[in-house]
Parts: structure tokens; C-alpha cells; sequence
């Protein structure tokens, strides 16, 4: 930045540049490790596998059940999209729209399951949801899904919400729109983009969350990272490859997910508006 | 209304109690905020509630306090908190030690989505496909002990996997693309100008960083440390995959695990579960104390 | 104990250049400046006069050309290895210190004896009379008093050349007219040469020893401000300078610089100031010398004019539609057919767009 640099300066940006480096660098290998073994045929020893082969994805579709865990995965990332949507975009309009007392009680009720680690009350959630006969079910393990993203959608809605003038809404009224019209003409097309980020990062987050799937679950609803887990845990039983191409299923799924939700928002400026929340 | 009541309304208390909670900020719209508000308390709030009384009502009978009393009397068991620490702490002062001076580089940057981007990556592929990944990379016969060998720099492989080193790694990896994204939002929130003020008045870099960049960011540090931190501490699953899920890397999550779910003990597992919360309040209070001794306030330099 | 600058004799900007991304954001500047001048940088937002001052601090690099203080080469240095001072636009006051300890900051950066630092500080506290608030935080003191602290600060270690980007245009129109003066009381106080960059003409002109107009990253005039004023040097420094009549006229006859010239249907008279123009002129006026006469050459009508306390500014238009703006004691009246005239040497000639 400045008009000149010392050779100390330069050393110490080289260092930076060099951590920065290493860092891809083996995040690169971490996971090209994995897709080459997935579509290797036998790799032991060598710098690359001896031959390459894609049949160790239709084995591990039909070993590993795939369609019905990928259909799982499916049912219960919609079922907490429309869930999240449902509770949390009206939500955030009033917290976006409103000031009233205790405000900020509901914006720490809302903040707390989003820093405090699912492990933590994963295990008292699940035991509730045992009591009421929905650990191990679908519901339940939609349910689990859903109360981290209620709160994410609202936290990224808010912000949103209040860039948007709130005279827009007025002049709705004046112009005679009743509540229902104004939310549904006026709010929901003004608001979509944000609904839609908001819903994208849900999908990301829901694909990748494991530990309240893993507590709620039961065999016949695990969803894919879920599945993944467990075979990564029962090593030996199946080939690594067999394994590995699982694993960049379950990639290329989040790496969809993440690339449409890149297209929508900026990720610095997700967490930017996430620590303005928390500063409420 | 187009005709003005002679006669006062028939239900006077009603119509004003409405008035008044409508004045205080409660009308309709603040009612849609109820839907999602029961939402969290019955499956946020209610669950921690009922795991704190369940773990006072002990399986096995004894005392209210028998699930606490078996916990902190079991080396074994209460062996974890110290694990989980000597864990979670140091990685997540190594990921804030390598997030600030690269935040601190990286704001200057034109293609700082690319960056940022790449870093996202770990963040959405999880813990799990991380460690999967790093049986690969990290083993015996991985290629990261391959090229260290054909280089020369080892003779024998290097063990990075199934003990405490991997999941240090598997921490670092999927902790530090988060607490840098952190610490960038709260560096970029640091006017540059005050730096190049400072540099005016002929502070070299290193003074410019103890002066004004430390002091303005200690808030926001402290907020990464706290977030970074209680992820770390509830680690599990490359605690499992990647480290020595019965010794070295046994952490707490997984003694919690290992009682509700493999004991089908659910009042000693939201006993273990609550422990967890407690030691993270107790850090995050600590940190936060610490943090409140230096400035609080606008990174900005313009008015106030 | 008293706060004045270092000793030097002059500044030296040779042939100066900036580049950004294959753009020429600042071309060929070459200045000097004399000790305990005051220099104005002036002109439009994006003519590099910020550009300028940051190069000058240190805080961008030179593309090309080089800096001089007396006979040392300066423009290699980091901005901390310089000594200069600086006013920033925003303050740039650090939030998280007092305002004793923001203008402190660069004594003790410089390692002198508290002792030291305390005397100079509660004198600077006293010159921008704001020793009361000392033990504030910059958040809790007003936009003036923390644009003083920021004066302070930058003069507080003696520096020979402060320099100051747009230091009062985060301020209110009352507020800045009080700190104009502020500013330049310092500045003859203390014998600093100042650098001081704005967009706004009577800034310059009431503050400045010298104005420097920069436009499209080139020097485009350097003058007095009553030469500035009086004679622009171009017909886009004219047009800067208040000019706001930019006319283009054909030259007929010249006689010892003095130009007669046909502007539509009327003759206008005038002097040229850029040698070796063609056929093709602009002839510049100011609204106030360009005043309803009988005898005036141009024919116009009314179209709009607003009161201004002691007379009247309007515009009128000619019959080919020309506009233009002017000055009348009396009241003038939308419509109304007018003969407007300008004294002769209030008439600058420039060269036209061909030349």
C-alpha cells in the first residue's frame, strides 16, 4: 500500500502469501486425494492409483443405498426450507420493522442456538424428541434440522428487510392494501432475493449439518453426511474407493449447493451481518 | 371511520388494553413473530430445560447430583474437559494467530472473493468429508508423507492421523476458513485511513499494529475467539475418524455420546451435554471480561 | 517550549507522475514550495489533487519523477520516514484514545521524554483552544473539535509541510468559515508550509499564498489568487474560477491583444489571453460584469432572475439561443427585452476548441 517496502516488509508478506499457500495447497490434495481414489482401481503405495475405473460409484449406490439416502437428504433439506421460510421470513419482518419491549430477550432466544454448538444441546433436543416418539422419524429429524435454520434465515433476513424503505409500504397502504395484499404484492417480490439467499444458505448448511441428524436419526433416515459418517466409522468393512466415491457424491452435492448460493450472496458479508446481529 | 361515537365503545377495557399494547409496539405484526418464537422455545428452550432436569433425575437412582458426582469422580470421564481443552484452545488461538496477519494483508486485496471463496470450501464440505479426505492425504501412504519423503526431509512417514495431531489438523482445517472470514469483516471495519494517520505521525508497522489496529480489533478477536472456540470444543466427529476416539483425542462430545446413545443413559448424557455448556460459558465469560478491559467503541475515524 | 517547524528552505515536486491501472491519474507536476508557504491544490473531484497529497505523504507510490526536501530526495521513504503532517478528510482521529493521547501520538512515536510530550501537548491543547476536553475520547467531542484535533495533532511534532485533504468539508457552511480562520492563525503561527487540496474556490483563494488548479491529473495554472481571479490562465480554469459565461465567438479584428469579436449577431469586445489563437475564440465573463446597459451589443430577453440581497442574478437568452448569466441592480422581470454589455478587459479571449 505504502509508497515503499523494506525487505522485512516483503519477507513478511511472502510469509503470509506462503501460509496462505500451504494452506490451499492441501486443502487441494485433501480432497483430490479423494476423488482420485473414488475413481481408482487399486491405490496402495503409489503416487497414483493403477488404473481408473467409475465402478465403485454404482457400487456404492447400490451398497450404500444412495437413492433412498440421497431421497432422504432431499425430503428433509425441502422440508426445512419451507419450514425456515415459513416461520422465519415473517418473523424477521416484525424483528426488522418493530421495536417493542423485550426485543432484545427474542433476539438472544434467536442468537443462542446459532453460536451455541449443535453437540451441545443435540443431546437434550434429541431426548425430547424421543419422549414425544419422533427420534429416529423423518418428522424428527426435520424438526432437529429446522431449529438452527429458523434463526439463520431470520438473522440474514433482518438486515435485509431494513434497507428496504418502510415508506414503500406506506404508500401500499395508502393506495388501500390490506395487510395480506401488502405482504403478499408489495413485501414478497421486494424481499425475494433475501428469501431466496437466505433459503440457498439453508440448503448449504442443512446438506452439511451433522450432529443433529447423527443424534436423531435412525437407520432408515440418515442423510448423506450422515451415511457418509457411518461408513467412514465402519472402515475396513468396505473398500476405501467404495467410500471415497460416496464422498464426492456427497462434495459435489454441497458444492452445487454452495456455488448457487455464491451466486446470491457474498460470504464476508453474510458474517458481517451475522456479528451485527449479535451485537443487538 | 366516518362517524364519530356519541356513546363511549361497549367493551371501554378491551379496546384500550389493544390501544396500549399497540402503542408499546405490540400489533399485528409483531405477532409474527409468536410462530417462530414458540418454535425455538419448545425445541431450543424446552429441550434445555428438560435436559437439566433430566439429568438431575438419575437412571441408576442416587442423589439429584449422583449423574455430576459419577462424572467428576471418574478420572476417565472427567479426563475429557482437560482433552477438549488442550484441543480447543490451542486451535483456536493458532487459527485467530494465522487469521489476523492475513486479514490484515488479504483487505488490501482486489480478488478477495476468490480468496474467500476457496475458504468457504472447507466450511460447506463438514467435518466429516474433511476427515475422510485426510485418512487419504495424511496417511502413512498419503501423498502430503509421499512428497515430504521424496524430498527428503523424512525418512519414515510421519503419523498424522489417528491421534491427536489429526484432529489438531482437521481443526485448523475446518476452523480457520471460519475465523478468518470473522476477523476480515472486523479488520475491513477498521478505517484505513487511521493507519495511514498513524503511519503521518511516523509509527513504523509493527507500532502501527500494537497502537491502533490491536486495540480497535480486541472486541472483535475476542467475539472470534469465543464463536471459534465452542466449536472447537464440541468436536466429534473427526475427534472419532481422524483421532483416537478412546484415548488421546477422547473428548467431551464423545464421552456424552458414548452415555446417552451407546449406554442409553439420557440423564447422564444431558449431564455431560450440560457440563459442556457450562465450560463454554464459564471461557466465554472469561474471555469476554478480559476483552472488556480494552476500548469499545467505533473502529471508525470519523465522527463518533 | 514552543511549537513551530523544522527549518528548511523548500519542497521540490520534479516532474511527478502517478499511474493507475495504464491511466495517467497525475501527469508531470513539477512545484516549489517555499518554506511557510500556503499552497491550495485545487480543482474538480477526480482531477488527482487527493492523489497528489498522497503522494506526497508517502501513502502512494510515485509512478515516475521525484520529490526534493532542500537537497535530500524524499520520495523513496515510507510515509513514517517522511515527518510531514497530515489532516485527513475524515480526521482520522484513533477512537480508542484521548484526544491528549491521539496528539500525543506522534511524539511519543518518536520516543521524546514525557516530560517533553506533556508540555507539547497541553500547548498544542491550548493553540486549537481545546485544553478543557483533553481527557475526552474523539467520539465525544463535536466535528470542529475533532477537525482541531486533528490540526493538532499533524503540527504537534513540527513538521516542516502539513498537509491537509479537504479538512473542512465534513463541516457545516458557519463552521467552516471559523475554521478557515483557525487554519491559516495556525499556520502563520507555527511557519509550516501547508498543502491544503479542496474542491471549493473561495477556500482557496482566502486561504492560499499560491493556488495550484489541477485538472485531468495535469498542473493547469499556478498563480496568486488575485492572478487566478483576475486572469485564468485557460478557459477551463476560467470556467473553475467563476467564469460562468464560457461563449463561443468568432475573432475579427485584434489591435495590442485587444479582440473584436462576433457572437452571433452582436459584436463583443475583449482581451486574449492565450497567444495564438485562430478564428475560433471563447470569450469568458463573470455574471457580475456582464450588466443590463442601453448601449450594451447584446440583445437578449429575460428568462428567470432571483434576488440576492443587493441586486439581481438572472439568466437571459438571445435570439439564436444563447444563454446567459448576469447581474442588474434593478429588478428585472421574466420576459422583459434586455441590452446586456461588459466592460472590455473584463472580457477574456481564449483560444477555441480547435486551437
Amino acid at each position: 500500500m505504502f509508497a515503499t517496502s523494506d525487505i522485512g516488509g516483503k519477507l513478511w508478506r511472502i510469509g503470509v502469501w506462503a501460509v496462505v499457500g500451504f494452506f490451499l495447497l492441501n486443502l487441494a490434495g485433501i480432497i483430490a486425494s479423494v476423488v482420485v481414489d473414488s475413481l481408482g482401481t487399486s491405490w496402495f503405495g503409489t503416487w497414483l492409483p493403477d488404473g481408473f475405473t467409475t465402478h465403485w460409484y454404482s457400487d456404492a449406490w447400490s451398497g450404500f443405498q444412495l437413492g433412498g439416502v440421497l431421497q432422504v437428504t432431499l425430503e428433509v433439506a425441502g422440508a426445512v426450507i419451507l419450514g425456515s421460510a415459513i416461520l422465519g421470513v415473517p418473523a424477521a419482518y416484525a424483528l426488522a420493522r418493530r421495536e417493542f419491549p423485550g426485543k432484545k430477550l427474542v433476539m438472544l432466544l434467536f442468537v443462542l442456538p446459532l453460536i451455541i454448538p449443535p453437540f451441545t444441546y443435540g443431546i437434550p433436543l434429541a431426548s425430547v424428541l424421543y419422549q414425544f416418539g419422533l427420534g429416529g422419524t423423518l418428522t424428527g429429524v426435520i424438526l432437529a434440522n429446522l431449529m438452527p435454520s429458523v434463526p439463520f434465515v431470520i438473522f440474514i433476513l433482518v438486515p435485509f428487510i431494513e434497507q428496504i424503505d418502510p415508506r414503500v409500504e406506506a404508500a401500499a397502504r395508502v393506495f388501500g392494501a390490506g395487510t395480506w395484499d401488502l405482504f403478499r404484492r408489495v413485501m414478497v417480490p421486494l424481499l425475494m432475493p433475501g428469501i431466496l439467499a437466505a433459503l440457498v444458505l439453508v440448503l448449504v448448511r442443512t446438506i452439511g449439518l451433522f450432529e443433529l441428524t447423527f443424534l436423531t436419526a435412525g437407520p432408515d433416515n440418515q442423510t448423506l453426511v450422515v451415511a457418509l459418517y457411518y461408513s467412514v466409522f465402519a472402515a475396513g468393512i468396505r473398500a476405501t474407493q467404495s467410500i471415497d466415491s460416496m464422498a464426492v457424491i456427497y462434495m459435489v452435492t454441497s458444492l452445487i449447493c454452495l456455488i448457487v448460493a455464491l451466486r446470491f450472496v457474498d460470504p464476508t458479508q453474510i458474517v458481517g451481518r451475522a456479528k451485527k446481529a449479535e451485537a443487538h | 371511520m366516518d362517524t364519530i361515537p356519541l356513546i363511549a365503545p361497549a367493551t371501554p377495557d378491551r379496546d384500550s388494553l389493544k390501544r396500549r399494547l399497540e402503542r408499546a409496539g405490540f400489533d399485528a405484526i409483531t405477532l409474527l413473530l409468536l410462530p417462530a418464537v414458540l418454535f425455538v422455545v419448545v425445541l431450543f428452550v424446552y429441550p434445555a430445560l428438560y435436559g437439566f432436569w433430566l439429568s438431575l433425575h438419575p437412571m441408576n437412582g442416587g442423589g439429584w447430583l449422583a449423574n455430576y458426582i459419577a462424572f467428576f469422580s471418574d478420572p476417565y470421564v472427567y479426563g475429557t474437559i482437560i482433552t477438549t481443552l488442550e484441543l480447543a484452545v490451542p486451535v483456536t488461538l493458532v487459527n485467530l494467530a494465522l487469521s489476523v496477519p492475513i486479514a490484515l494483508r488479504v483487505r488490501h486485496m482486489r480478488h478477495q472473493r476468490l480468496l474467500t471463496t476457496l475458504l468457504v470450501i472447507p466450511v460447506t464440505l463438514g467435518t466429516v468429508l474433511t476427515a475422510q479426505g485426510m485418512l487419504n492425504y495424511f496417511g502413512p501412504l498419503g501423498w502430503f508423507n509421499r512428497v515430504l519423503m521424496s524430498l527428503h526431509l523424512i525418512h519414515m512417514p510421519v503419523r498424522l492421523v489417528h491421534n491427536f495431531t489429526g484432529v489438531f489438523l482437521s481443526q485448523i482445517i475446518g476452523g480457520f476458513p471460519f475465523c478468518f472470514m470473522l476477523v476480515l469483516s472486523y479488520v475491513t471495519g477498521i478505517d484505513p485511513s487511521l493507519e495511514n494517520a498513524a503511519a503521518m505521525l511516523g509509527a513504523r508497522a509493527a507500532q502501527r499494529f500494537r497502537h491502533i489496529i490491536l486495540p480497535l480489533l480486541a472486541a472483535g478477536l475476542a467475539i472470534t475467539f469465543c464463536l471459534a472456540f465452542v466449536q472447537a470444543f464440541s468436536v466429534f466427529p473427526s475427534a472419532v475418524l481422524v483421532g483416537a476416539p478412546s484415548g488421546p483425542t477422547r473428548v467431551i462430545a464423545i464421552a456424552a455420546f458414548h452415555a446417552a446413545y451407546e449406554e442409553y443413559d439420557y440423564s447422564m448424557g444431558s449431564a455431560i451435554a450440560i457440563i459442556m455448556g457450562f465450560v463454554q460459558i464459564i471461557v466465554v465469560a472469561l474471555v469476554m471480561w478480559i476483552s472488556s478491559l480494552f476500548y469499545r467503541g467505533p473502529a471508525g475515524g470519523g465522527k463518533g | 517550549m514552543t511549537i513551530s517547524a523544522k527549518n528548511f528552505r523548500e519542497l521540490r515536486l520534479d516532474h511527478m507522475r502517478r499511474d493507475f491501472g495504464g491511466m495517467n491519474a497525475l501527469r508531470d507536476i513539477t512545484l516549489t514550495i517555499k518554506r511557510g508557504e500556503f499552497i491550495a491544490l485545487l480543482g474538480p473531484s477526480g482531477c488527482g489533487k487527493s492523489t497528489a497529497l498522497n503522494c506526497l505523504a508517502g501513502l502512494l507510490p510515485l509512478s515516475g519523477g521525484s520529490i526534493w526536501l532542500d537537497d535530500t530526495r524524499i520520495d523513496h521513504l515510507k510515509p513514517e520516514e517522511r515527518g510531514f503532517g497530515m489532516v485527513f478528510q475524515n480526521y482520522a482521529l484513533f477512537p480508542h484514545m484521548s484526544l491528549r493521547k491521539n496528539i500525543g501520538f506522534g511524539l511519543k512515536m518518536q520516543k521524546r521524554p514525557q516530560a517533553e510530550i506533556d508540555a507539547k501537548v497541553e500547548e498544542a491543547l491550548a493553540l486549537v483552544r481545546l485544553s478543557k476536553q483533553a481527557d475526552k475520547l474523539p467520539g465525544q467531542i463535536s466535528g470542529g473539535q475533532q477537525q482541531r484535533v486533528a490540526i493538532a495533532r499533524a503540527i504537534v511534532v513540527e513538521p516542516p509541510l502539513v498537509l491537509m485533504d479537504e479538512p473542512l468539508s465534513n463541516l457545516d457552511a458557519k463552521l467552516r468559515l471559523e475554521m478557515r480562520a483557525e487554519i491559516r492563525r495556525i499556520h502563520n503561527m507555527i511557519g509550516c508550509s501547508t498543502i491544503y487540496v479542496t474542491h471549493d474556490q473561495d477556500e482557496a483563494l482566502s486561504l492560499a499564498d499560491r493556488i495550484v488548479v489541477l485538472r485531468d491529473g495535469q498542473m493547469r495554472q499556478v498563480g496568486t489568487p488575485q492572478e487566478l481571479y483576475a486572469r485564468p490562465a485557460h478557459a477551463d480554469v476560467a470556467e473553475f474560477m467563476g467564469y460562468r459565461n464560457i461563449l463561443k465567438a468568432e475573432a475579427e479584428t485584434e489591435q495590442n491583444g485587444r479582440l473584436t469579436m462576433r457572437l452571433g449577431g452582436a459584436k463583443l469586445e475583449g482581451f486574449a489571453v492565450e497567444p495564438g489563437h485562430g478564428r475560433e475564440v471563447i470569450a469568458a465573463l463573470r455574471p457580475e460584469d456582464l450588466t443590463p446597459a442601453n448601449d450594451g451589443p447584446i440583445a437578449a430577453a429575460v428568462v428567470s432572475a432571483e434576488y440576492r440581497g443587493r441586486d439581481f442574478y438572472g439568466l437571459a437568452r438571445t435570439q439564436e439561443g444563447l444563454d446567459l448569466w448576469f447581474r442588474s441592480e434593478l429588478s428585472v422581470q421574466p420576459g422583459e427585452q434586455l441590452r446586456l454589455g461588459a466592460p472590455a478587459e473584463r472580457v477574456l479571449v481564449y483560444a477555441g476548441a480547435a486551437a
